[in-house]
């Protein structure tokens, strides 16, 4: 589930270049051109996939390891 | 006039808030410099998000929407919403685990212990005060054009010089004296109460706006409908912003993971899990502040009055469209509410870019070559505020001189900073990565920066491009490729560094993750 949720950041980072809506001047909603409509998506998109890479991918081990000591700073203590 | 009102009851209240937080001051360095380490996620979400969100978001975005269109809000908006949240994930709460472990304050702190190298700190010192210090002005800057345009015609006796509008100088006075008194009071802590406060304000000034805007604009799709008609470019990307521009700027976001002042605000996580709320909420925030700015930006272009004369005249002062939009279209009372918000976006970037330098120049520079033990708490705290004062004053004086576009100038400083991305990504990441590589990455990023910056005619060249390619491109990949090469033809660290950092353990695996399995044995 980690690579999974690595590659959908990888697919991610692709699918920003959306070179087809690069000279579409439509509208949604009547206001919003399409090409910001597209990366306004894309931002609540990447929202979930972040709470995706928070469930899946978190690195379990950081808060040991800042709380550890090194065995040359138990020394000098 | 009542506007004004408004802003300066805004500041008075800022203030309160800053000096409160005072009253929780433990009396140590480490309460001054990082809050003792005891901010929770709320705040770490909202103090972070107003640090890295300056006039920049606001009155530059808004600002670059006028003049290039929708594309703004991908080229820095969406991007940031991924990469941001990339460097707090894959870089930041590492940075965070490594200087609790260590007892970090300050990135130098850091980047001198992992290359065992005492003049690495020394060059680059020099380099971050530099580039911080533009990025700074760039928030004086933005407060400066703002209250102008908000403040037309108040006092037309006293101020006939500015058409009656407060003078950019005492503009910056009164921010600078401000931010000033509630990070000296304060310390970091105050720094992240304000900030709080005001990444409250400027977000919801900035939908309050955006709502009244279109409201007298006759409704959104009215709003837009004007500019299908008149500037429908900026509806779009197409030749405004080209394919390859689009993509480089992919790379600016990664300055985040180099800002002294981001870096400092890490390291009052209380926690590792500290960080979760900030990478959800990153990208969500990201859209709220953005949008909505970006679209006033594209309006401006077409909005008129009912005179039909345009609320934004072609040849108007950069950095004044969200401004002249909020004053023409909201009542005064509005007006100074968003006014305010504008300011707070760009004060709570200020407050702790002033706070971090004078962290760096007391630890990095004074604690460190006179000797840890000549300074106990209450002396670091003094000359800490004793740099701060300093560096305020000098940053008003500079701010004072002919300003360029915020944009641009951000741009540059971001160029900077995204240039020493590799140097820090590779010290978490890449174990063969040595003092001579990073030495040689720093030098080689100033020295490119520099010649391009000069070639770019000083800021003055919003368009300057080398190669065809935006300079953060050259400087990026120039810094990257020295930093592995000279590593790769230069001695690894020693073994005492590549136990503190990496600890042992097959050096495939993640670095941290061997140092908690070596300390695992050990125990």
């Amino acid at each position: 589930m980690k690579q999974a949720v690595y590659l959908a950041l990888v697919l991610l980072a692709l699918l920003h270049q959306d070179f087809w809506f690069w000279d579409d001047p439509s509208l949604v909603l009547g206001f919003l051109p399409i090409g910001l409509a597209y990366h306004l998506v894309y931002c609540v998109v990447t929202a979930l996939v972040w709470y995706l890479a928070l469930k899946y991918a978190w690195p379990e081990d950081l808060e040991s390891f800042a709380a550890a000591k090194d065995s040359d700073e138990v020394n000098r203590q | 006039m009542t506007s004004l009102v408004i802003m300066s009851a805004y500041l008075a209240l800022l203030l309160a808030v800053g000096l409160v937080s005072n009253r929780f001051f433990r009396g140590t360095a480490r309460d001054y410099f990082l809050a003792s380490q005891s901010i929770g996620p709320v705040l770490l979400v909202m103090s972070v998000f107003g640090t890295a969100m300056t006039s920049f978001a606001l009155v530059g975005s808004s600002g670059e929407a006028y003049r290039i269109g929708i594309g703004v809000f991908g080229t820095l908006a969406s991007w940031s919403a991924l990469v941001h949240v990339a460097v707090f994930f894959f870089v930041g709460m590492r940075l965070w685990a490594v200087g609790k472990r260590h007892g970090y304050v300050t990135q130098i702190q850091y980047f001198r212990d992992r290359y065992e190298s005492d003049f690495l700190g020394l060059l680059l010192f020099p380099i971050l005060v530099g580039l911080v210090i533009p990025y700074l002005l760039t928030g004086l800057l933005g407060a400066r054009g703002v209250v102008r345009s908000m403040t037309q015609g108040a006092f037309p006796e006293l101020f006939p010089a500015t058409q009656g509008a407060v003078p950019p100088w005492l503009t910056g006075l009164v921010i600078c004296g401000v931010v000033l008194v509630y990070i000296f009071h304060g310390g970091l802590r105050g720094a992240v109460w304000a900030n709080t406060f005001q990444t409250c304000v400027f977000m919801i000034s900035g939908v309050v706006a955006f709502s009244m805007i279109s409201s007298k604009l006759g409704g959104l799709e009215a709003a837009t409908r004007k500019v299908l008609e008149a500037h429908p470019e900026h509806l779009m990307r197409g030749s405004l912003i080209s394919q390859i521009d689009f993509l480089t700027y992919g790379l600016i976001p990664l300055s985040i993971g180099t800002f002294p002042h981001i870096f400092q605000h890490w390291l009052t996580a209380r926690s590792a899990s500290t960080f979760r709320l900030s990478i959800v909420a990153h990208p969500i925030f990201m859209m709220i502040l953005w949008a909505p700015c970006v679209l006033i930006g594209v309006w401006a272009t077409s909005a008129t009055l009912p005179d039909g004369s345009l609320i934004v005249p072609p040849g108007s002062p950069p950095n004044t469209e969200l401004a002249l939009m909020v004053d023409r279209l909201t009542t005064p009372i509005l007006g100074g509410l968003l006014g305010a918000g504008i300011l707070a976006a760009i004060m709570s970037s200020l407050d702790s870019q002033f706070f971090c330098l004078g962290t760096m120049f007391t630890t990095d520079i004074v604690v460190h070559y006179f000797g840890k033990e000549r300074f106990d708490d209450r002396r670091r705290v003094r000359l800490a505020r004793m740099f701060i004062v300093l560096i305020v004053g000098v940053s008003y004086l500079l701010s004072l001189a002919e300003p360029r576009g915020i944009f641009t100038l951000g741009v540059w400083c971001f160029t900077g900073f995204t240039s020493l991305f590799p140097l820090v990504f590779l010290s978490i990441y890449w174990r063969r990565s040595t003092k001579a590589g990073a030495i040689a990455s720093v030098a080689v990023t100033a020295a490119v920066w520099v010649l391009l910056f000069r070639d770019g005619g000083y800021g003055s060249n919003a368009d300057y491009k080398f190669w065809g390619l935006m300079p953060v491109a050259i400087n990026f990949f120039a810094s990257l490729f020295t930093m592995i090469v000279v590593s790769l033809l230069t001695r690894a660290p020693s073994e005492e560094t590549l136990r503190k950092f990496f600890l042992a353990g097959p050096a495939r695996r993640a670095p941290l993750r061997e140092g908690l399995a070596a300390d695992q044995v050990r125990g």
